[in-house]
């Protein structure tokens, strides 16, 4: 405070003073001034007790239901204290000064009273008197612009913490509009004044977020030929960076991951990927899609996916088991129970269709939408999301080509599907024609799975869904 | 009745609070708006809005609106306790908490809701109700509606047709009531009764009542026809036009940061994390293969979270370290059938590879879960 008013103050009289109240500081300014003040004096660091103001309607009491500070807070004038609710109203009681909250009369749940004290707060000593009342000033014969206070002829109303905000950021209060009774200057119109005039990020209060800069475009020329001939604006205030660490524990869902990825990185992985023509496939879902719409069923290319993963585990059936903790034992599961990664608002989710191995591509299909809808309404049961035997990640509808998935445990094996791309890639003929090519990455448990067994059954996969005529022939 | 798009009304230069000319001039004293929306979190965020921004001083609001079907609790409440949060689900019914204090209601396109702004200074909801009624009278003249003390409006003196509650800030405030037209009483009673058992809370109770549609004494009357006669009496009450302006939730220059608003009234952090503290202790009743087991379960639940949570299985039912594990997880995690059903489920993944052990833990799993 003290360097401010060196600063405003031409006259530097007054560098080593200490103002602990606000009439020191305007008997030492204004000396030839004339002050009406309607407060009585109060004396800084006081503990105010502010009481709980009318509600309406002949109501005396009330029962506190949050608070929004403790003590020990700092608060500011308006600033939210509590929620009390009478008879159906739900009330927010704002603060009435800038302070340090000292002592909260209630706890919740406790009935309150009106006009009785709700909260002590410690006054800032630097703030000066409460700003209840108005501080009215007849035109000041000193000079200083911000501290003027008179508009041709008018007063100004503006309580003193809100002149100090004002000075603080060299305003002059005749140029604010005062959208308060009687036109008086709130905080908040010094505050939009603010962002109007200068487009520069406010100065940080406890409380502050980051304001975006989107405001600060506004000052600076649009047209980029302007921008190359001259030298970019520079900006007038320092940039005040308010943002915070953030720190939240980790729980629920959470935390059973990060036990299970943790397990899941006991599993020796390794990797091994292809590529995939799916020229042939894309053309007969688009004839398949039409007849599925009919039954009222949307067929993806995920079906298809997950019935050729099924007939290639006939063949390679070491990819559909399990180790059991002690790696003694391999159990080779019967069902083949494919589990879709579905992405949610929650995280990851694998949901599985059971029993692939008996399932027509669109039964599949059916499986899929009703396990995608329940996922997207958070309404997927503990059967969906259990038992599941070999995965695959369609990660390709959000983007990527190559992965490294990881094996979600008890499994060996898992897929990832990265975007199906168009390429141009070479014919028997020798000919570049179109194609429509998808990556596939598998990872694998070396413990169990060799990296022969890993590309046979890719292989396999691949044939099934380059042509998928060669399907029908195994199809049982 | 004169419907308006609301840019012409010039919106804005009343959101600015600059005392430039603009309703007032032409229309002083009141102000009559309608949502084209039923997305109860986009009305309740026009509410939000209006309450925050706009100066009540010089003109009220009345504000109309009509939700697609939605279970509206209050500021206070504890939604567990107050309707059948699995039926809800399953009916797509919405859940949404609102700002104000009172008790639970279930909304649709057959129940009108009103919203009377005014400075805190001029919050009187008497006045409010009695003008409501008085409207409803000027429509059919025989209907026999009155207002109670605790500010409901009743039918034959018997059947709830309205409910009322109420939101004071430092310099507006707001009255709102329900007033039932045809809304789908089925619905509503089934989706109001609680079925879960042994909880404790100091959360306000709802007071329940017997209700009737106005459509049911009166098969001429609608939601639309009602919406209309409040507005009338309303515009003549407050000397203005009877000129019902419509406004858009959606439109986000008209009403800046009412996206915000709404995103904060759908997350879950506001309609069940602002569930005050409660207890749950009860009994889950588990068949298991010849036998049923009685497994008493005590939590505590705070800001919708799990905060304490004791299990008494008999012995080795399931290994200790599992048991240990599994209520571990649960404490920190959202008192939420999703999040827990995706907790154990995930849980499940590192367990040892044991038929009955599985079964065992999707049992017990199961019927916790139901507990939400």
């Amino acid at each position: 405070v003290c360097i401010h008013r060196v600063r405003s103050c031409s006259s530097v009289r007054f560098i080593k003073s200490k103002y602990v109240c606000v009439f020191d500081k305007s008997a030492l300014k204004f000396s030839h001034q004339q002050r009406l003040f309607r407060t009585s004096p109060v004396s800084c660091g006081q503990i105010v007790q502010f009481k709980l103001s009318d509600i309406g309607e002949g109501i005396t009491e009330v029962t506190v239901k949050e608070w929004y500070i403790k003590e020990g807070d700092s608060v500011s004038q308006f600033d939210s204290i509590c929620e009390v609710q009478s008879d159906k109203a739900s009330v927010t009681i704002t603060s009435r000064y800038d302070g340090i909250i000292r002592k909260l009369h209630y706890s919740i749940d406790d009935i309150a009273f009106v006009g009785k004290p709700l909260v002590d707060i410690e006054i800032d000593p630097s703030k000066g008197v409460s700003p209840e009342e108005d501080v009215v000033e007849t035109p000041p014969m000193s000079h200083e612009e911000h501290t003027h206070q008179e508009i041709k002829g008018h007063k100004t109303l503006a309580t003193p913490a809100v002149r100090r905000l004002a000075m603080e950021n060299n305003i002059k209060l005749s140029e604010v509009v005062g959208t308060g009774k009687d036109n008086r200057i709130l905080k908040e119109d010094i505050l939009n004044y603010l962002a109007k005039q200068t487009g520069a990020i406010l100065p940080p209060s406890p409380k502050a977020e980051i304001v975006p800069p989107v405001r600060r475009t506004e000052t600076v020329p649009a047209a980029p030929k302007d921008r190359a001939r001259r030298a970019p604006v520079p900006v007038s205030r320092p940039i005040a960076f308010s943002g915070k660490d953030r720190s939240e524990p980790v729980t629920g869902f959470q935390k059973a991951m990060v036990k299970t990825m943790s397990a899941a990185l006991k599993i020796p992985h390794f990797g091994y990927s292809d590529e995939i023509d799916l020229t042939q496939l894309v053309q007969l879902r688009e004839e398949l899609k039409p007849l599925a719409e009919i039954r009222g069923v949307k067929l993806s290319f995920m079906p298809f996916f997950i019935k050729a993963a099924s007939l290639g585990l006939l063949q390679y059936p070491i990819l559909n088991a399990s180790l059991d903790e002690n790696c003694q034992n391999v159990t080779y599961k019967a069902s083949h129970n494919i589990g879709v990664a579905m992405d949610t608002e929650q995280g990851l989710i694998v949901p599985n269709v059971k029993n692939v191995q008996v399932c027509s591509v669109f039964d599949i299909a059916v499986e899929l939408n009703r396990l995608q809808s329940l996922g997207s309404a958070g309404q997927l049961g503990t059967s969906d999301l259990t038992g599941g035997t070999f995965t695959l990640s369609n990660i390709g509808t959000i983007g990527g080509t190559y992965a490294k998935p990881v094996i979600l445990p008890p499994e060996v094996a898992i897929g990832a599907l990265g975007k199906i791309q168009v390429l141009p890639r070479f014919n028997g003929k020798g000919e570049v024609f179109k194609a429509q090519i998808m990556n596939v990455s598998w990872s694998a448990d070396h413990r169990v799975i060799d990296g022969a067994t890993m590309a046979r059954f890719s292989n396999l996969w691949k044939s099934y869904l380059e042509n998928p005529a060669t399907m029908l022939l195994d199809l049982k | 009745m004169v419907l308006q798009s609301f840019k012409n009304c010039l919106w804005r230069s009343c959101v600015l609070r600059t005392p430039k000319a603009c309703f007032w001039s032409t229309a002083s004293g009141g102000l009559i708006i309608q949502s084209v929306s039923n997305d109860v979190y986009q009305n309740l965020a026009v509410e939000d809005w209006i309450h925050d921004h706009m100066d009540l001083e010089k003109q009220q609001i009345l504000f109309l609106w009509r939700n697609s079907p939605a279970v509206v609790i209050g500021r206070h409440q504890n939604p567990w306790q107050e309707c059948n949060l699995r039926l809800l689900r399953q009916k797509n019914v919405k859940l949404a908490r609102r700002r104000s204090g009172g008790g639970t209601v279930y909304h649709d396109l057959g129940n009108v809701n009103l919203t009377f702004f005014t400075t805190r200074k001029k919050y009187e909801r008497m006045g409010n109700l009695k003008l409501v009624v008085k409207a409803l009278k000027a429509l059919r003249p025989q209907l026999d509606v009155h207002v109670t003390d605790r500010y409901d409006i009743l039918l034959n003196k018997q059947y709830k047709i309205s409910g009322t509650a109420a939101k004071l800030g430092r310099t507006s405030a707001y009255h709102h009531c329900t007033l039932l037209c045809n809304a789908d009483k089925f619905v509503l009673s089934s989706v109001l009764k609680s079925p879960y058992k042994g909880l404790k809370s100091n959360a306000t109770p709802s007071v329940p009542a017997s209700v009737k549609n106005l459509f049911e004494e009166d098969a001429s009357l609608t939601s639309e026809i009602i919406l209309d006669a409040v507005a009338k009496e309303y515009a003549v009450q407050h000397q203005i036009d009877h000129h019902i302006t419509l406004i858009n939730p959606a439109d986000e220059t008209l009403l800046p940061g009412i996206s915000n608003k709404t995103k904060e009234l759908q997350n879950w952090e506001w309609v069940y994390g602002k569930t005050p503290k409660f207890s749950i202790s009860t009994c889950l009743n588990m068949a298991y293969k010849d036998s049923v087991l009685d497994v008493k379960v005590n939590m505590d639940v705070k800001h919708g979270r799990i905060e304490a949570c004791n299990i008494d299985l008999p012995e080795q039912w399931l290994p200790p370290g599992l048991y240990s594990e599994l209520v571990k997880s649960l404490i920190g995690s959202k008192f939420c059938p999703n999040e827990i059903t995706m907790l154990v489920t995930t849980l499940l993944k590192v367990c040892p590879q044991d038929n009955e052990l599985h079964s065992r833990w999707s049992l017990l799993c199961e019927n916790m879960i139901r507990l939400m």
